[in-house]
């Protein structure tokens, strides 16, 4: 396999593979967070704009454990430098 | 495929390039003034105001009560920054409901601008609640060994707010964009919905992470 080649399917696999692993761990995270929320909601329903407060911060904290496998996804697609040095060292292309 | 719009080159000299972030920001931040100087133009008292003299009001005392409830005891001191950051993310986000508009927020320049704004903010209120020396004094908490970790999560955290922002917004406009080329009418309206929502939320937790950290920097307990 050439050098191209072997880029382009490096980078195309291990984007699929990092996006598919890295949403996989903030998921199951948030499912707990929610079903903790709800069932503290359910014991004292008095103190639910604090809870589901620190439940939404909470969530945006796990969430962006997502982010950034998505942002590494996307840079390995859109914006992958070994790719771009590959392509611009092609003779006159 | 474009990440952001800062690869939308829209008039260039030189080196000096106006990008269409740029060129957005500005319009958003001539709409933020304009908007409220002609809301704050007559401010009365009386129990019946104008419409939009009370959104306003609603939106500050909003905020107060919110920076309150994360610990800083006097909000007043921390609203103009806090209310700014809150203002300006919320208006960017929020006006995706605009066709062919595309929110700077969702370029990892304009995220990194304000995730800097907090970054020295933070030390700026700490310092000037608590003096120099104590400020410092703090990082050596809880012991020495620490140090190097203090400062490494104030980085880190820093670097998170900008990456969480970006990846937020750059996610919602990039599947919006992918779906409008596979199924063009219910699912992007759907996933729109969802990035105003998104938008808000992250609006939102910026803003609340921004004060959490001002409050670890000032001691919030320390009362008024």
């Amino acid at each position: 396999m050439d050098n191209m080649t072997l880029i382009a399917a490096a980078s195309t696999i291990t984007a699929g593979a990092t996006i598919g692993a890295g949403c996989f761990g903030p998921a199951m995270s948030q499912g707990r967070a929610v079903a903790t929320a709800l069932s503290s909601i359910a014991q004292q329903p008095d103190a639910a704009p604090t809870i589901t407060r620190t439940l939404f911060v909470g969530l945006a904290m796990i969430e962006s454990m997502a982010i950034y496998c998505f942002v590494v996804s996307m840079i390995l697609l859109f914006a992958n430098p070994f790719w771009n040095h590959a392509i611009a060292a092609v003779p006159g292309k | 495929m474009r990440l952001s719009p800062d690869q939308l080159i829209l008039w260039q000299h030189d080196f000096v390039k106006l990008n269409a972030t740029i060129a957005t920001t500005w319009a958003l931040m001539l709409l933020l003034t304009l908007g409220a100087w002609l809301i704050t133009r007559g401010l009365s008292t009386e129990v019946t105001t104008s419409r939009w003299q009370a959104a306003l009001e609603i939106l500050i005392t909003g905020i107060d009560q919110q920076i309150k409830e994360v610990g800083l005891a006097v909000p007043q001191h921390y609203l103009p920054f806090i209310g700014t950051l809150f203002l300006f993310i919320a208006t960017a986000n929020l006006l995706t409901v605009l066709p062919s508009y595309e929110p700077p927020t969702g370029s990892l320049s304009t995220t990194t601008a304000l995730a800097l704004c907090v970054f020295g903010a933070v030390p700026l209120f700490g310092i000037g609640r608590r003096g120099l020396r104590r400020y410092l004094r703090s990082y050596r908490e809880p012991t020495l060994l620490m140090l190097p970790f203090n400062l490494i999560s104030e980085a880190s955290r820093t670097l998170a707010l900008a990456i969480r922002l970006f990846g937020n917004m750059m996610s919602g406009t990039m599947i919006i964009a992918i779906l409008l080329t596979i199924t063009p009418f219910i699912f992007p309206v759907a996933m729109s919905a969802l990035g105003l929502l998104t938008g808000m939320v992250q609006a939102y937790i910026f803003c609340v992470l921004a004060a959490v950290y001002i409050a670890a920097a000032t001691g919030d307990s320390e009362g008024a």
